[in-house]
């Protein structure tokens, strides 16, 4: 096992009091594996990944709980330095908006090249010429000019696959992309989730894909976990989840999507908002919302139930889900 | 497909362009971003008109023109058959007052100071024959109802709401005037997938309520296709093709429409393996350089030596002219005739120069 996230546990103080954004997390990924993290703004897929990055900002984030494993170490009892060599080398990430996280006064061939002086001991010319290799294999078009290039003179798909580059200059053995398409049209995402998925292939990375969009985790996901105010609701292989949701939530998702089938009708919204994470409902944080919710959904938080093998749902009712009952 | 119903309002030969100057005190043109490069379209009464396209491709610089927030370089905006865009003073007010708009971005298109009674009570402010003074009142709290909202909420401020609620109030705003047309540019696009529903249901809704006609402006094609009748879909400034939903989406005759809709990920994992998708090469080219002929060319599969000569015209290709298929529908590609994409497994089209550039023009 590659990354083995345990209950893992992050609040923020914030002027409301202290929200909590993770609460209890568990996932895995393997060498090799698309796990695709799914959730709207404020479920806490974002902090979980910036947690095991190790670029929370703390304060106000603080990690209250848990564990990260990365190949069995724990990285929350690694020191600074310790830690920093990982990221990078070990693991990597893509951000969505890769205008604000690439710097723009550097040129992309040194942004590129960095990598490789700080943690390979380059020379600056030999940085250079990696560089070049690397924004050749993302297919940047004429590289070796383009790389005396600043962030601003690319295209948005074409500073996308520039950070995809750096996330993979020094092959790290995990990948977390962070809504890495998210800003792009979508011809452009097309391109992008292409070569993101044949790169991942070929070096055999896990990548974790942090995303709301139901239709490119359909595309290039293994195994999928659902979250929502900081918990994971469903956890399931794609197919699965996909042909028969084992938690309400998702399936108010996937019911929220327009299909051709229900043109000209109502679209099966899921009523109310998302909790405030500094009030988080007892009980099921979802039963506000819920068509199934019940008295015990009210008082007590259901557990990862074991719907089948590899597949979890976090609610008291997930047969009647499972076989539509509440249809 | 024409359009149901009577025309309410028709855009004829629009144009926007925005001009590059050099220099600070005699400023000299040396070129102009042609955000909006030539656009037709009619709109039914009671019909919705989506328009999708990519960022750049100037489907928000049309909902302006159509707002009369800009005034177009060419062309003309009928409303109700009659010319608004060399209207000015009191009738362009009257006239805007029927044509409303709802922005994308719930965040910044409300003031942050001003409660959400204000908000949705200024229009009648800039139109007081609208509504008399002692009414107003009672018909924001109306509107707050009609929207789902609580009117109780008069009293609060924008940041007091979260972004589904947000956008409500900004529909709210938008029909406080009983407009006849309102122009949506990308109203779902910031909203949370689960509120995004709500919000769809919501305009379709107030559609037959208040006997609505949309012009509906976005980039997601699955929405765009379940609130539309007819769609539009544009490509560096001018709509490349435009028909029934139906007709769009089961029957693309432009291989951007194509591209376009092999893109789009689909949420069925079991069509992974099924599925052929066009990726397209390159960007899209800038809008200060429009390729010659078919705008669309170099990125185009298809493309061959006339589409560098010749601008292919909006309209039904020859072969389906007399029939009732679903192909029979305006599209400006010399090919369109081929309807299977003829290099669907194998797209190489390989970008010529000037095909580089940052495509983030005016969107």
């Amino acid at each position: 096992m590659l990354l083995d996230v345990r209950n893992l546990r992050v609040d923020f103080r914030t002027r409301d009091g202290v929200a909590h954004a993770v609460n209890g997390v568990s996932y895995h990924v393997d060498a090799g594996e698309t796990l695709a993290v799914l959730g709207e703004s404020g479920s806490g897929k974002s902090v979980t990944a910036q947690a095991v990055m190790g670029i929370l900002d703390t304060p106000p984030g603080r990690i209250s709980g848990g564990q990260i494993l990365f190949r069995g170490q724990d990285l929350l009892k690694l020191k600074g330095e310790e830690r920093r060599r990982i990221r990078g080398a070990g693991m990597a990430m893509i951000f969505q908006d890769a205008l604000s996280a690439l710097n723009p006064v550097m040129t992309v061939g040194d942004q590129l090249g960095e990598m490789f002086v700080v943690h390979r001991g380059m020379s600056r010319k030999d940085a250079r010429a990696k560089a070049v290799e690397l924004m050749d294999r993302v297919r940047i078009p004429a590289a070796a000019q383009r790389v005396r290039d600043h962030p601003h003179q690319f295209s948005g798909g074409m500073r996308q696959r520039i950070m995809i580059a750096m996330a993979l200059a020094l092959e790290p053995a995990l990948v977390i992309a962070d809504e890495p398409t998210t800003a792009l049209d979508v011809t452009v995402q097309a391109q992008v989730m292409d070569l993101l998925a044949e790169l991942q292939r070929e070096y055999r990375m896990g990548l974790i894909l942090i995303t709301h969009d139901l239709g490119v985790v359909a595309d290039v996901a293994d195994r999928i976990v659902v979250m929502y105010a900081g918990r994971i609701v469903e956890s399931a292989p794609v197919h699965d989840i996909y042909r028969a949701p084992a938690h309400p939530y998702t399936r108010g998702l996937l019911d929220s999507v327009p299909r051709l089938d229900l043109k000209g009708r109502q679209l099966s919204a899921i009523r109310g908002l998302p909790p405030n994470l500094v009030r988080i409902p007892p009980g099921c944080s979802f039963h506000p919302r819920c068509p199934l919710a019940q008295d015990v959904c009210r008082t007590d938080e259901p557990p990862l139930y074991e719907v089948s093998d590899g597949r979890g749902s976090a609610c008291h009712f997930w047969r009647e889900c499972l076989h539509g009952a509440d249809r | 497909m024409a359009p149901t119903g009577e025309p309410i309002l028709e855009a004829d030969g629009l144009v926007k362009h925005y001009p590059l100057t050099r220099g600070v005190l005699f400023k000299k043109q040396i070129g102009a971003v042609k955000a909006v490069d030539g656009v037709d379209f009619t709109l039914g009464r009671g019909e919705t008109l989506g328009i999708v396209g990519e960022s750049g491709c100037g489907k928000s610089t049309v909902a302006k023109l159509l707002c009369s927030l800009e005034r177009p370089t060419a062309g003309s905006i009928r409303f109700k058959g009659e010319d608004i865009t060399r209207l000015s003073g009191r009738a362009l007010k009257a006239v805007r007052r029927n044509i409303q708009m709802v922005f994308q971005d719930p965040y910044t298109s409300l003031n942050p100071r001003m409660t959400v009674g204000d908000i949705v009570g200024e229009p009648y402010e800039i139109h007081p024959e609208a509504a008399p003074k002692g009414d107003r009142r009672r018909r924001v709290r109306e509107l707050l109802d009609v929207v789902g909202l609580d009117p109780e909420y008069v009293n609060r401020y924008p940041h007091q709401f979260s972004g589904g609620q947000r956008q409500r109030i900004g529909i709210a705003r938008g029909l406080a005037l009983r407009p006849e047309v309102i122009v949506a540019d990308e109203p779902v696009s910031a909203l949370d997938v689960s509120v995004q529903a709500q919000v769809i249901n919501l305009l379709v809704r107030l559609q037959s309520e208040f006997d609505l006609s949309y012009v509906f402006i976005a980039h997601d094609l699955s929405i765009v296709r379940h609130i539309s009748d007819r769609v539009g879909v544009m490509y560096l400034g001018r709509i490349v093709e435009i028909g029934g939903d139906a007709e769009i989406y089961d029957h693309p005759t432009h291989p951007y429409t194509q591209a376009l809709l092999s893109a789009v990920p689909v949420p069925d994992p079991a069509a992974r393996e099924r599925r052929e998708r066009i990726i397209l090469t390159g960007d899209v080219p800038s809008p200060t350089n429009i390729p010659s002929g078919c705008r669309f060319r170099t990125r185009c599969w298809k493309a061959q030596r006339r589409c560098a000569e010749e601008v292919p015209v909006l309209a039904v290709p020859a072969a389906f002219r007399d029939t009732s298929g679903p192909a029979a529908h305006a599209s400006a590609c010399h090919f369109a005739e081929e309807i299977l994409p003829a290099g669907r497994s194998a797209p190489g089209a390989v970008p010529p120069e000037g095909a580089r550039g940052n495509g983030n023009g005016p969107g």
